[in-house]
């Protein structure tokens, strides 16, 4: 094919279809780097920066960036992968994730980046915020203990006209995502499901639906997150 | 021939007998369920190597009540939620050279850290007096005995109030987890980690 091109990633030569964004071309190459507002076939925004990569000198988005002909990526050094640990520390302590009660247990992507990452203990301290949980929707318990702010719930569960049922309120340390009180009256129950599905950690919940998978047989029980990324 | 390596510890355990003492361990339960103990007894018959590899001390296993040597590993289970958590967790930190956290609680606070954000006063007010499940306190009485522990205002991590050396996490952490800790710090072999055993739950 023409417009395939090279480049490296920690020194191993890889090859793409220019144009695709870093993180995808790496796995087409069978190397993870990890992500966690980033969604297959949603336009990357680049909000959480765990999939940092350094390209000259600069750390990037590698959901965002692009691949280019010739560029060396360095993305499993020891200092960047302690940055992506401290980011995931810090979402550990600026929310409240009490995991052993957490319906999401066991299936959620930010513990299982804390499992990748050998988190046993953040370095920062925990901050213990007082958050609420909007339970007034028929179908959809919305944590906001548990929600880190990704945006895939506004990106993705939309009604048939194109508006989001989740949106964003207030700003700065008040930002919350929550769910649109009218159209949480009416969600659909198919919806309600792809919408837990969607959020990467348990800011979503179905209503009488948890701990339904048993321990051990749960997506990163056995397997570390980005374990199906290889050649 | 040695089959397993733990048969190797205990037999050199045996050999140096007579001239080396056995490392000491100290437990305690703060403000925890027992779960984490529950699950070091889960290490089923390696209990028995266990008390051939250690000694135990102040503990609840062996219901030794205060320290009576200094003590090589001590594990702490539950977070800081009252007074008496904090003089029990700095009487371990004086007393062992080496102290791990042992589960969510002692690590992040765990379940009674839910409290954590409403006063204090509240979450009394609710339990005792406000709460749809209190129907036998007509006079709404506080408990206010010189003898109970105060209340901190939020259920503190055990490293937040003296140094911790090492963590476990999981609630509880697995037994497996807690045993390969152990003979680690026994024995000052790496500590192995596998994927399946380190779990938050
Ligand atoms: S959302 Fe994930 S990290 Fe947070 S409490 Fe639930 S399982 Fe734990
Ligand atoms: S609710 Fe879930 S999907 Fe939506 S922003 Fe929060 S964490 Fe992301
Ligand atoms: S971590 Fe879990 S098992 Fe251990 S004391 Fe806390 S609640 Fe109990
Ligand atoms: S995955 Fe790239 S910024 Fe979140």
């Amino acid at each position: 094919m023409s417009n395939l091109i090279k480049f490296k990633i920690d020194g191993k030569e890889c090859m793409a279809e220019a144009g695709k964004f870093i993180v995808d071309a790496a796995a087409d190459n069978g190397i993870y780097i990890p992500t966690l507002c980033n969604m297959k076939g949603v336009k990357p925004k680049g909000a959480c920066r765990i999939c940092s990569v350094r390209i000259n000198g600069r750390l990037m988005t590698s959901c965002t960036t692009p691949v280019a002909d010739g560029m060396e990526i360095e993305s499993n050094s020891t200092d960047i992968q302690d940055l992506r640990k401290s980011i995931i520390e810090l979402l550990f302590v600026s929310g409240n994730h009490f995991c052993p009660a957490c319906e999401k247990s066991g299936n959620c992507e930010l513990q299982a980046l804390a499992y990748r990452y050998q988190m046993m203990v953040p370095r920062y301290p925990y901050e213990f915020p007082m958050k609420p949980v909007d339970a007034s929707s028929p179908r959809i318990i919305k944590d906001q203990n548990r929600c880190i702010f990704c945006k895939r719930c506004i990106k993705t569960i939309k009604d048939e006209t194109g508006r989001s049922y989740f949106v964003f309120r207030n700003r700065g340390h008040k930002l919350e995502v929550v769910l649109d009180e009218e159209m949480g009256k009416t969600i659909n129950s198919a919806t309600a499901h792809l919408a837990m599905e969607n959020c990467p950690v348990g800011s979503i919940l179905v209503k009488e639906k948890g701990f339904d998978t048993p321990i051990g047989k749960r997506k990163y029980d056995k397997e570390p997150i980005g374990s199906d990324i290889k050649l | 021939m040695i089959r397993n390596p733990l048969e190797a510890i205990l037999n050199s355990n045996k050999r140096e007998e007579k001239t080396m003492s056995k490392p000491v361990v100290a437990t305690t339960s703060l403000a925890g369920c027992f779960g984490c103990h529950m699950s070091l007894l889960d290490i089923d018959e390696r209990i028995l190597t266990l008390i051939e590899l250690v000694e135990f001390n102040k503990s609840p296993v062996d219901d030794i009540k205060t320290f009576t040597k200094a003590v090589d590993i001590g594990l702490i289970e539950g977070g800081v939620c009252n007074s008496e958590n904090v003089e029990v967790l700095k009487s371990f930190r004086k007393h062992c050279k080496i102290l791990v956290s042992v589960g969510e609680c002692a690590i992040m606070g765990g379940l009674p850290a839910l409290r954590n954000g409403i006063p204090v006063e509240e979450c009394l007010h609710e339990a005792y007096i406000g709460g749809p499940t209190v129907q036998l306190n007509k006079d709404g009485i506080m408990p206010n005995d010189d003898e109970l522990p105060m209340l901190l205002d939020k259920v503190y991590p055990c490293h937040e109030i003296v140094k911790i050396d090492y963590f476990l996490p999981g609630c509880p952490p697995r037994a497996d987890l807690i045993w390969d800790a152990l003979v680690a710090l026994v024995t000052g072999d790496p500590m192995k980690l596998p994927y399946e055993v380190v779990k938050f739950d």
